[in-house]
């Protein structure tokens, strides 16, 4: 076999970059850190920790048992104690939102939010939109329209894009909505900058996420 | 973030007798007081999440107003039918303020009682009289076109952030509160905020352990109503100025 050319077979030791980076991290950290201060920080004035909490959560459809730190934002418990990546930590501030996530349908900033205040709820993240291999419209359109160039922010735009598409269909305003009254049935291009400028992109793929979403809900692009 | 205690309040009246014990704060929505608890501005050793409380209702009150639940969110109340009909301004208000995923989270009281967003406050190795009484205020010679130009003293000249406090100003809301022993007050908005003058970190007129349970607004005032909002960029910014009117 000439050695330029490329397995036909994906090799089954295949490491991919993300594995690579996500042991990397994890072993790193664990070396270096007490294990409190692998979600919430470090301990401060050597006071004794408070007990930890027990938090039930129902992430994607399945359940999860955890005992956490209190301090641990629901974003920690989704990345470092579940290992759901896909959720990204930007500002960490709630000013970029590449951490949104669907709290029974509902989108919120999943940074400024303790996991012990969603005991018992239902979140969805962006590992949990698609149906097997079958991408949720969003992703599909976001796709289709390259609405990313480094795609850090994409799980965010896309969580986002799902709920602000179900805010519209139960008729909520915006702040550009001209009659608070009557809300457009059908979202133009001004009503869904207005309504996702929750979601920064560094790399300023505006328009094709805008014209993702557009297509997703179905409109003309 | 410094480590506290996690609690779960099962009653207001439970919540209003842990929050009045020292050290100890109430979280609802908690996109501001995170927010500030990750910066160290703020530094509670036991927070009371009460958002498990039934304070989340809006109703018709008897003279032909509204009764808000203090844990109504944001983009709830914003979007409640008559709020749209009868409170335009409070509705655009609330919309011209945060962003979607943080109105879906922040909570009317928790709305009026934000902290200020003023540069110093919110970094701990500057000199901030709210933050750190008599320490001083670096915003008077710092970096302050986004501070108060009215109702400022010489130890503080933050401006309030709210953009649904100004509304709530304009239809005469009232602020209804309950403490430890179960007593219940009646404030008027415009007497809930406090100006800085010597103690700019005293900021509202509620006592420890004082907790708001709903805001009630009069019957709609006759006329248009409007709300203006000046700001750096067309989403998601604190006002660099806002005025309401009826006319």
């Amino acid at each position: 076999m000439d050695e330029h050319e490329p397995d036909a077979e994906p090799n089954a030791f295949e490491v991919t970059r993300r594995t690579v980076i996500e042991t990397g991290a994890t072993a790193l950290l664990l070396t270096t850190l007490p294990r409190a201060a692998l979600a919430a920080g470090e301990a401060y004035d050597n006071e004794p920790l408070p007990p930890p909490v027990k938090v039930e959560l129902q992430i994607n459809g399945q359940p999860h048992s955890l005992t956490l730190d209190a301090r641990t934002t629901l974003l920690d418990a989704l990345r470092e104690h579940l290992a759901l990546t896909g959720s990204k930590k930007g500002c960490d501030h709630g000013q970029c939102g590449a951490c949104t996530v669907l709290i029974d349908g509902r989108r919120i900033n999943s940074c400024l939010t303790l996991a012990a205040m969603h005991d018992g709820h239902s979140i969805t993240t962006i590992e949990g939109l698609a149906r097997g291999d079958d991408l949720h419209p969003l992703q599909a359109a976001f796709v289709e329209h390259d609405g990313f160039q480094c795609g850090y922010c994409t799980s965010g735009q896309i969580c986002s894009a799902v709920g602000m598409l179900a805010e519209s269909r139960l008729g909520m305003p915006s702040y550009v909505t001209e009659d608070l009254t009557h809300p457009p049935a059908e979202l133009n291009d001004a009503e869904i900058r207005e309504r996702m400028s929750g979601n920064i992109c560094r790399c300023a793929a505006y328009p094709n996420i805008v014209a993702a979403i557009k297509q997703a809900a179905g409109m003309p692009t | 973030m410094k480590a506290f205690t996690y609690q779960r309040a099962d009653s207001v009246t439970q919540a209003a007798t842990a929050a009045i014990k020292p050290g100890a704060k109430i979280i609802a929505g908690g996109t501001n007081l995170l927010d500030l608890m990750k910066l160290q501005v703020e530094t509670p050793s036991r927070l009371i999440d009460i958002n498990r409380l039934p304070l989340d209702r809006i109703e018709e009150t008897p003279e032909g107003g509204l009764r808000i639940g203090t844990l109504v969110r944001n983009s709830d109340l914003a979007a409640d039918p008559r709020v749209r009909q009868r409170y335009g301004v409070l509705s655009r208000a609330l919309l011209a303020g945060a962003s979607a995923q943080l109105r879906n989270k922040a909570t009317t009281g928790g709305n009026l009682l934000q902290r200020t967003r003023c540069y110093y406050f919110y970094d701990v190795t500057k000199p901030c009289n709210k933050r750190n009484p008599g320490s001083g205020c670096a915003a008077l010679a710092g970096f302050n076109r986004i501070h108060a130009i009215l109702g400022t003293s010489e130890h503080c000249i933050a401006a309030h952030p709210s953009d649904m406090a100004v509304a709530m100003r304009a239809l005469d809301a009232k602020v209804e509160t309950i403490n430890g022993e179960g007593h219940t007050r009646v404030i008027p908005i415009g007497a809930l905020h406090r100006l800085p003058d010597k103690t700019p970190d005293i900021e509202t007129s509620l006592k420890p352990g004082e907790i708001i349970t709903s805001v009630t607004l009069p019957p709609p005032p006759p006329g248009i109503q409007v709300y203006r909002k000046v700001r750096d960029r067309a989403s998601y910014a604190c006002a660099g100025f806002s005025r309401r009117g009826r006319r």
